[in-house]
């Protein structure tokens, strides 16, 4: 693994960004939109019902975590995206970097954008909404890595099937986190679900986390063991990923994939 | 010391159709090789096939006697490339550009590096301009600083001087012929220029079906095969390659 060529993904990333105020705004203004809409939806809740049921850690805190996740995965996603976007595959593919390497600047590149998303989404929640992470305790670093994991994998995997079914089908990558979310339990418990969507559910990580969250703000145990479960089955998630990317890899440079891309690009 | 690029026995099969169809030959340090060939003969295939971005279903490449296959990333550190069709990013600067791909090439001093290459290719000027914004030229010298950041053993240029006006190409054609002669570096030229190829190359192959046709010196091969020209012979090549069989 040389650090210089995961260095240079990051560094293109980084000379995008700065080079250009419309990249940035996107890195946070959709987070900060939900997080506002979301915020002024709990404190409505809260003003309504009679139990004292507090919503934002509930409600609030979800959307901060769900969000910060499908910003973990479309971090790659946007970062692989630029190679598509500007038929780079051959000048990048073509220079010593290995698919390892890559793939590693693509993660990186996630780290950098995904974590001023979350930062701009803590200061949103905590300062106009009052969400206290310390409602969460120790476990809100547990809540973090699992989703941080399961967006690094599907991450990986969506940019593993554009580069094998082409451009147009970076449109098939953008829904992914919406259609996984009805089975992740974000907003509800799993148990509000019917028996066959609770057997998809415990194959995301996610919604070990969303159920863990659930348990903290109604002062439940939280089942330390189906978070170890979750994080293990978002590894396995990342190392199925990245075993995905390398063979859609192979398979392109069998097939002449890499040099017909930018032979013919997006469209 | 083993050859910049030796290419034996390859072959790209695409189902039945055999888009190269056992090609060897080798570039020697400090040799320009021409690979001519109409179009759909193999030239790209074959370039794509060294740069390793296509596999090849059979045969082997060595650059500096390292195997392509074996160990990819040591091989393609001392190989670098400018094609018409492998325009850089147009939304990074020149520099932004230089700076990316130097890392990916492991150069090292890359500030300098950079500075100097800019000099060389009169790019100073356009330095912080993106890449998308240049004219087809200036790409074009972006495009070949790019390919000599790493000094390549091998240097592969497809239709380098294709967008560039005569004085600039003249001068381009000069760059790299002092590139190749004067350090340890072979190039693999593909143009569809034969007065250009005449000018530049040390020995022209010309491909047809995806196999070697001629080879050899391009002021002597035309009048070996009863031409006046490169060009003519070219144009037999492209029409009648059985008359050349043999």
């Amino acid at each position: 693994m040389h650090a210089n060529r995961t260095y240079a993904i990051l560094l293109r990333q980084f000379y995008l960004l700065s080079g250009n105020p419309a990249r940035i705004v996107p890195l946070f203004a959709w987070v900060a939109i939900d997080i506002i809409l979301w915020g002024f939806i709990t404190r409505y809740l809260n003003s309504i019902t009679a139990s004292g049921f507090n919503f934002v850690p509930a409600l609030l805190g979800a959307v901060l975590l769900w969000d910060f996740m499908v910003r973990v995965m479309q971090g790659i996603t946007t970062t692989f995206f630029e190679d598509v976007w500007t038929r780079n595959f051959l000048n990048v593919f073509a220079t010593p970097i290995s698919t390892s390497e890559y793939v590693m600047g693509l993660v990186l590149s996630s780290i950098a954008t995904s974590f001023v998303g979350l930062a701009v989404m803590i200061i949103l929640a905590s300062a106009v909404f009052g969400l206290s992470f310390l409602v969460y305790g120790v476990m809100l670093g547990a809540f973090l890595l699992v989703l941080f994991l399961q967006g690094i994998a599907l991450g990986i995997a969506g940019s593993a099937i554009v580069l094998r079914l082409g451009p147009l089908a970076e449109w098939l990558i953008w829904p992914i986190p919406a259609m996984l979310s009805p089975f992740t339990g974000v907003f509800y418990p799993l148990s509000t679900l019917p028996q066959w969507m609770r057997y998809c559910s415990r194959l995301l990580p996610a919604s070990y986390v969303f159920e863990g969250m659930r348990a903290v703000v109604t002062a439940h145990d939280v089942s330390v063991g189906n978070l170890v479960l979750g994080s293990g089955l978002a590894v396995l998630y990342i190392l199925l990923a990245g075993w995905f990317f390398g063979h859609i890899y192979r398979l392109a440079v069998r097939t002449g994939l890499i040099a017909r891309y930018s032979a013919e690009g997006p469209g | 010391m083993p050859a910049a690029l030796t290419v034996t026995d390859l072959r790209k099969k695409y189902g039945e159709l055999a888009a190269v169809d056992g090609v060897s030959f080798e570039v020697a340090r400090n040799e320009i090789v021409g690979l001519l060939g109409p179009n759909g003969a193999g030239k790209t295939t074959t370039i794509n096939m060294i740069l390793g971005v296509l596999e090849p279903t059979s045969g082997s490449i060595q650059i500096e006697g390292l195997s392509l296959s074996e160990h990819r990333s040591q091989a393609l550190e001392r190989t670098n490339f400018a094609a018409v069709y492998a325009a850089l990013p147009g939304n990074l600067t020149v520099y932004q550009n230089l700076r990316v791909f130097g890392l990916l090439y492991g150069v090292k001093s890359l500030s300098s590096k950079i500075q100097g290459l800019l000099d060389q290719f009169d790019l100073r000027k356009l330095e912080n301009a993106k890449y998308g914004v240049l004219s087809s030229g200036e790409q074009t010298r972006v495009s070949l600083a790019k390919a000599m950041l790493n000094e390549p053993a091998l240097l592969l240029l497809d239709e380098p001087t294709a967008s560039l006006d005569p004085a600039t190409a003249h001068e381009v054609r000069a760059q790299i012929r002092e590139y190749a002669h004067q350090g340890a570096s072979g190039v693999l030229w593909t143009s569809h220029n034969m007065y250009e190829v005449e000018d530049v190359c040390d020995r022209v192959l010309f491909l047809s079906h995806g196999k070697i046709l001629l080879e050899g010196d391009p002021k002597a091969l035309p009048h070996e095969y009863g031409k006046a020209t490169l060009e003519e012979l070219f144009i037999t090549v492209a029409r009648e390659p059985l008359t050349l069989q043999g």
